[in-house]
Order: structure tokens, then sequence, then C-alpha cells
């Protein structure tokens, strides 16, 4: 659960940060249609990489990149374990 | 190489016969090469552009396509105006390229205090030529990159430098799909377009305005058989739902480092196609391709000589002499791209391990973020502006989305919460950051700021800045 929180609260703060509208966060939302662009994702994985300790992008060995928000919180939540 | 028999892009199209059932695509319409090669899209107004120095501001990739083909020969400089290419640029661009008329599908009155009076706008209706003979021009080709100071460099190409590493013997694919995420006005989706004219294939070209998952089905829906981009290209196209929309047969990276990461996800998810990535640049042309599933080169490349392409390392840095290196920069001494040899410089700092060597990153710092260049000099300069700020860093930190994202380190004159600042630490980190949005490009603007007792002088007195 903290982990999900951490998630969704920094990319709110960063959406507001580079002015994106985003869309209502669901599990099933698709990424890509957040709309947070590729550097919005950037500066989340660089800031969770902060927050948390975990960089699940480079530290699988099986990277299977997440679609949804589901699937990234997952990601993370999967890696911290 | 091109053949002996092709003097322009045009040339490179072939007969009839071979261009039946080709055709280049855009989100919205489709030309045949066919109806092309016997029409323009500059209808009768191709003639007004015969031996100017045109600039290639379209907004529409397909357009640009259109007309750099039937233009090729025809002018005598082709300057190509990337999309982002900001306005307060163009006077400097259209003076130094001794520019004399625009190809344009813009509003000409964007143009009308530019001093150009010749403003020609093409059409994706491809209407009849008019049978007039033009005279042939050894056209120069212009690309931008951007420099140091902020100001575009123009970087000198001939249609025989920018097809150089285009291999006769590939040309006789006839089923080849060409998609391509990079954009046609730089170097990277130039070389898409020349593979399409002069070998035997299609090609679907991107937009801008168009998402990423609308361009992976139209692509899909064209069983694009060889797809091109950046590592970042390629790690939001692992991102969107549309991933499966394509099957390609060959997948190649460049532009920014290729890490392990990447390929083995590419690897993954399209087990049935080759993944290579290759080394280009503007200034150094294509240099090479790897294809053997790692990322770095294989040692074995460099310092190979009795071949047209020779690479080598000096001072850390890989060198590159071949035929598809840039003649110049436009309006400056060669003596600025290459050095007496004819090695051209790329700035990319390599380190060897074994018998491979890996990229580290570029020279002087530079972090590039998802292929926008930083200086972190500009960036410091922003943050040291905040009166609370002593000294700052910024570096490069890797990224699995961008490939980099600018990180700051910042020396505060006091120590925060320390009670000698007026504020605690998260409200400053949100003051510094509001001053770098002010003043600076997003792409520029620190994502992490982390606040340090100290930083790594050398010296020499000035940062110490890592390749």
């Amino acid at each position: 659960m903290a982990i999900k929180s951490t998630i969704t609260l920094e990319i709110q703060k960063i959406a507001n940060e580079q002015n994106k509208k985003l869309a209502p966060l669901t599990d099933d939302l698709i990424l890509l249609e957040s709309g947070l662009d590729s550097l919005c994702f950037a500066i989340l994985v660089a800031r969770l990489e902060d927050t948390l300790g975990i960089d699940p992008f480079s530290a699988s060995d099986d990277i299977s990149y997440p679609v949804t928000l589901s699937d990234f919180i997952r990601f993370y939540e999967n890696a911290s374990k | 190489m091109l053949p002996s028999d092709v003097r322009s892009l045009r040339d490179g199209l072939g007969d009839r016969w071979h261009c039946l059932g080709r055709f280049l695509s855009g989100p919205s319409i489709r030309i045949s090469l066919d109806d092309f090669m016997h029409g323009s899209s500059f209808g009768d107004h191709l003639p007004l552009l015969s031996g100017h120095s045109v600039l290639i501001a379209t907004r529409d990739q397909l357009a640009t396509a259109l007309a750099l083909i039937e233009l090729d020969g025809v002018v005598r400089r082709l300057t190509l105006c990337p999309p982002d290419l900001p306005a307060a640029h163009l006077p400097s661009v259209i003076a130094n390229g001794n520019i004399d008329a625009i190809v344009s599908d813009r509003d000409p009155a964007e143009y009308s205090s530019l001093g150009v009076r010749r403003i020609v706008r093409p059409s994706l209706k491809i209407a009849p030529a008019v049978d007039r003979q033009l005279d042939r021009y050894p056209t120069e080709w212009v690309l931008l990159t951007s420099g140091t100071t902020g100001l575009p460099k123009m970087v000198l190409h001939s249609l025989a430098s920018l097809t150089a590493a285009i291999e006769a013997s590939k040309s006789g694919q006839s089923s080849v799909m060409w998609g391509t995420f990079y954009d046609v006005r730089r170097y990277g989706g130039l070389q898409i377009l020349f593979r399409a004219v002069l070998g035997s294939g299609s090609f679907v070209l991107s937009s801008g305005e168009e998402p990423l998952s609308q361009y992976l089905v139209r692509l899909g829906a064209q069983s694009a058989t060889h797809i091109l981009g950046t590592p970042s290209h390629w790690r939001r196209v692992l991102m969107s739902p549309s991933a499966r929309a394509i099957s390609p047969q060959y997948v190649r990276l460049s532009g920014e480092i290729a890490d392990q990461a990447i390929l083995d996800s590419l690897h993954a998810f399209y087990p049935d196609a080759r993944i290579s990535h290759a080394f280009a640049s503007t200034e150094a042309g294509v240099a090479f391709e790897v294809d053997d599933g790692f990322e770095g080169f294989p040692a074995s490349i460099v310092g190979r000589s009795g071949s047209d392409l020779e690479l080598k390392i000096e001072d850390g840095s890989l060198r590159v002499r071949s035929p598809g290196t840039a003649k110049g920069y436009v309006g400056q001494e060669i003596s600025a791209l290459a050095d007496e040899e004819g090695f051209v410089d790329t700035g990319d700092m390599v380190e060897r391990r074994g018998d491979r060597y890996y990229f580290l990153g570029r020279r002087g710092g530079i972090i590039n973020v998802g292929g926008l260049k930083v200086h972190p000099e500009e960036v410091e300069a922003v943050i040291n502006r905040h009166p609370a700020v002593r000294m700052s860093s910024v570096r490069s930190r890797r990224n699995p989305i961008t490939g980099s994202i600018v990180i700051a380190d910042v020396v505060l004159k006091a120590e925060p919460d320390s009670g000698n600042t007026h504020m605690p630490t998260a409200e400053l980190k949100e003051e510094i950051l509001q001053v770098c949005r002010d003043a600076l490009d997003q792409h520029k603007i620190p994502a992490v700021i982390r606040f340090v007792a100290d930083l790594d002088v050398g010296v020499t007195g000035k940062l110490a800045r890592h390749a």
C-alpha cells in the first residue's frame, strides 16, 4: 500500500509541475494515455529511485515493460520484495 | 553507395516498373511512387525553385519527403529545418545559409519579416509535372544540429555523403516496408527515406501530431518489416498497449546508448526480429552497426585500415573517418569539424573492457535526455541564481525511459533546516525548481535536486565533469 500511495502522489506532483492534465488514476489506466509524457515518466522513475531506493527497470533480468498503472505499481512492489 | 547512374534522389527512384506498388504514406494520405514520378507536389511552381538555396520548413513529414526527392538535383542547396527549431533562430539560419527561397505548408505571413520573397507551398495532391527541362545542380544538403551556444550548427553534406552507408547490395530487397520514429528532417530519419527511395521499398512515415499507438497500428497494418528508433523510442513502444500491433523482422536502435536491458527486452518481446544497434551522428555519418545482441561494440573494428570507414579512439573518445562524414559546417573552416587526417571527433566517450568498447556518455558532461542535449553549465547557472545557493553541479543519471536524466547536487550557503535559512528543505527545493522552470526548457530542469555539503572541484578549480 505504501508503494502505491508513494507512486500516485509522485505522479500527481509531477503532472502538476509539468502542467499536464492527468487522467483519473485507475488501476487499468494505460500509462501512455495518462497525460504524462516520456519526460514525466523519466522524472517519476528517477524520484522513485531516490524515495523507494529501487529501480526495477534496471534491477530485473527479465523485463516486461509496464503498460497500465497497476502493472507499474506491481513492478515496484515485486522489486521491493 | 550510390550507383554511378544515380545523379539525384529522383533518379534513384528508378523507372516506372521499379516504382510499381511502392508508396510513401502519412497518417491520412498515401502517395504512390508510380504517380509521383510522373507528377509533382509543386505543380508548375517547381521551376521557381530551380538553382536556389532553399529552406525546407514544411510542417508535414510526408510533404518534406516529397519535396526533398523533387528538389535534389534541381536546387543549389537544401537546408532542412527541424520541427522544433525556435523561430528566433530562423534569421541566422537564413543569413548563414544564403537562403533565398522557402518551401513551407505554413502561413506565408510567418516568414514576412525574414526578407525571403520566394515562398512556395507544396501540395500532397500530386499534379501532373510540367515538362520543362530544368538545369541540374549538384545539390548541397544542410542539416541542423543543436549547438552549444543554442544557435544550431549547419552541417554540410552531399547526396553522396548522406548515402555512403547504404549498401547497393541491399537495394535488391523488394518487400522492405520501412518505418521509423525519427523525423525525416534529421539525419536518422533521412537515412530511412534514402533507403526506401534508393532501394525497392516503401515507407510509412510518422507524424508529430499522431499518438504513438496510432502510428504502431499503421505500421502493423502495412506489415512494416524494418523499424528504427532511439532506445527511448523503443522503451515507449514497449510501454504501449499497441506494441503487439507490429511484428518487425528488423529492429534498429541508434541516437543514444543502447544498453543491455533494452536490447534484451526487445529480443524477448520480438523474438523473430533481428535486433541491432548502430552508431551514427549528423557530423560523423554512420559508423557501425552491431547485431550480436550485446551492448557496446567489438574492439576489433577500431583501427582497421584499408576500408572506406575507419575508427580510432583518441583521448577516450570515438573518432570516425568515412565517405559518410560531413563536408564541414556552413561558413566555417573544415578544421571546426574534422582533424587534419579527416577524422571527426564524435564527443562520445568510450571505455575498453576485454574485447569490447562501451559508451560512457558525452564529453564535457553533456547530457542526452531522450535525444535532446543538455549542457550542465547552463542549468548550473540558473540554479546558482537562487539566493540560498552557493554552488551546484549538474550531471547525468541513467534513466530507463529517456536514457539519461538531469540531476543537480546543490551546496547551500547555509545548512537547510539549520535556522540560518528561512525555509525547510522541501520548500527550498521547490523554489529552486521554480527558478529552473522559469528559465529552462522542460528537459533541462533537474528531475532530482539533492543538497550536499561539498562538490568535487578538480585541480583546475573547475567542477570535475566525468565523461
